[in-house]
């Protein structure tokens, strides 16, 4: 039999494309950067049509500077993070329960088939109309967001834990709770994670358009601040920080998945 | 048939039946068998006959129809049993040693006297250097050696084992079946294998039963004087081949 001894895992060529997986972005970003500076300097607009890179650099420092960005900002981060919370909680418990009474699961599909296809943008308004313009309906709109892809991936994951590992926890003589514990909460964490990393990114589109209806914090609010005062420099700056917010949500699962996976291989992601 | 003090496993006219859609499918009539404390008996038939049905109902996975599995106490406690199933099912999010810990966590156990038994049992199946290894880089042959030490760790009485070697290839069944002797003979156990190669059978058992399909039940049970410790050696020598021959013959209905 196979022995093993100590090697160097890492080899220098994998570790050659991992740096390239960052440079390769970066200089796109970079492209981008200089094409919107040559758009400024050849149309000549004006600025509240098309600011300047460097124009919405400086209204960050200043919104930076006086509060206001950190203001808003994080009330979007507080309004995801209870939403995101929640939303995936009660739709994990959910999902399990349903998974276990496929009686249930047929009475509640038509709903499950058609919140798939009802987008967040159409709802919010009646959610806030229903609600009012508070914390609850942002939170309760983030919630709705995460909740269906991670209700019906949890169903699915549930579902297909393998039959065979059910026979062997079974010859252990394992109760309903150890099952769970030991074997489907594993089993179907990897498609659990991978609804919460798709519900993560929607759930920013969620908690925006709950502002943009009708809010008085937050970046939502703040990109209509910057529209009507036509102030559009502060519109991008509202945008590039959703932007950055999705993608820090996006890398915080993909860190969670990775951590809780690492018995996977990952050259795929 | 009466049990005697010796017997670590009884069985009597055990029925086993499926519900299907139209009706009772009737797998099992009619078995009867018992094992001795420490015996190594093989069970094998035909394919279809209910070799592994009649193992999973022994292990407790099947609810039998009628008749009577007895498990005698063992210094006045209810034995234990064990079970290896033909795929390794080893759970992929743990690591070798943490599926061997799995039925010692699922128990209760301590800590330490986890760590403790799961060592023990790594050493014994020839694994060390691996406790850290994730199932999907182990060979099929490890991957079956951390089935075996997950179902010893608990230190069963009785070890059910259906056709543990039956996804491996020829060269690494014979040297598992070797190193199976080799456990048994450290631990003391009653095995009773399922098993679909005649010559594995005859090497390692002390009784080989032959089960037959629907209603007949255990149709021959041969017992194997061969001398133990094993080796290669004997499948070459007239008794082997004998006892091989009869097999056959009653392999074939």
């Amino acid at each position: 039999m196979a022995k093993r001894t100590k090697t160097q895992r890492e080899n220098p060529f994998i570790q050659k494309v991992t740096h390239q997986r960052w440079l390769l972005p970066l200089a796109s970003l970079l492209l981008f950067l200089g094409i919107w500076q040559l758009l400024y300097v050849v149309l000549n607009l004006p600025p509240f049509i098309l600011p300047s890179p460097a124009m919405v650099w400086t209204k960050f420092l200043e919104v930076l500077k006086n509060g206001i960005w950190w203001h808003n900002i994080s009330y979007t981060l507080f309004e995801l993070s209870l939403g995101l919370f929640f939303g995936s909680v009660i739709a994990s418990v959910l999902g399990y329960i349903l998974s276990k009474t496929p009686v249930l699961e047929k009475l509640l599909s038509p709903f499950l088939v058609g919140s798939q296809s009802v987008p967040v943008v159409a709802i919010a308004p009646l959610i806030i109309i229903w609600f009012g313009p508070g914390l609850f309906s942002k939170v309760l709109i983030c919630a709705l967001t995460v909740f269906f892809p991670v209700l019906v991936n949890v169903l699915v994951g549930i579902r297909q834990v393998s039959q065979d590992l059910r026979e062997l926890m079974d010859s252990f003589n394992a109760s309903k709770w150890e099952i769970l514990r030991y074997l489907e909460i594993p089993a179907s964490l990897p498609v659990l994670l991978g609804g919460l990393r798709v519900g993560a990114t929607l759930s920013v589109i969620g908690a925006i358009v709950g502002e943009l209806v009708g809010s008085d914090r937050g970046l939502g609010y703040l990109i209509n601040l910057g529209r009507g005062q036509y102030d559009t420099a502060l519109v991008f700056v509202a945008v590039f920080s959703l932007i950055l917010l999705a993608a820090s949500l996006y890398s915080i699962v993909l860190f969670l998945e990775r951590r809780a996976l690492k018995w996977q291989t990952w050259q795929e992601i | 048939m009466n049990s005697s003090p010796e017997d670590s496993l009884v069985v009597r006219d055990l029925k086993v039946s499926f519900q299907e859609k139209d009706g009772m499918l009737q797998v099992l009539e009619n078995v009867c068998f018992s094992l001795h404390k420490n015996a190594f008996a093989c069970l094998i038939g035909p394919s279809g006959s209910g070799k592994s049905t009649l193992l999973r109902t022994l292990a407790g996975l099947i609810p039998y129809e009628s008749g009577s599995i007895e498990f005698p106490e063992i210094h006045g406690r209810k034995p234990r049993t064990g079970l290896v199933f033909q795929k390794a099912n080893l759970m992929p999010w743990r690591t070798l040693a943490e599926n061997i810990a799995l039925p010692l966590e699922l128990a209760n156990t301590p800590r330490e006297e986890i760590d403790q038994k799961v060592n023990e049992m790594v050493e014994l199946t020839g694994l060390q250097g691996f406790e850290t290894s994730w199932p999907h880089e182990l060979s099929g042959g490890m991957a079956q050696r951390v089935a075996i030490a997950r179902s010893l760790v608990q230190d069963p009485d009785i070890l059910f084992l259906d056709e543990p070697f039956g996804s491996l290839d020829e060269l690494t069944r014979e040297r598992m079946s070797e190193e199976l002797l080799r456990i048994w003979d450290e631990k003391r156990k009653t095995i009773l294998m399922v098993t679909h190669s005649i010559s594995e059978a005859v090497f390692l058992a002390d009784r080989v039963l032959v089960l037959s399909g629907f209603p007949q039940g255990i149709v021959l049970d041969l017992p194997i004087d061969l001398p133990r410790p094993r080796d290669e050696h004997l499948r070459f020598i007239s008794e082997f081949v004998q006892a091989a021959a009869t097999l056959h013959e009653h392999l074939k209905i």
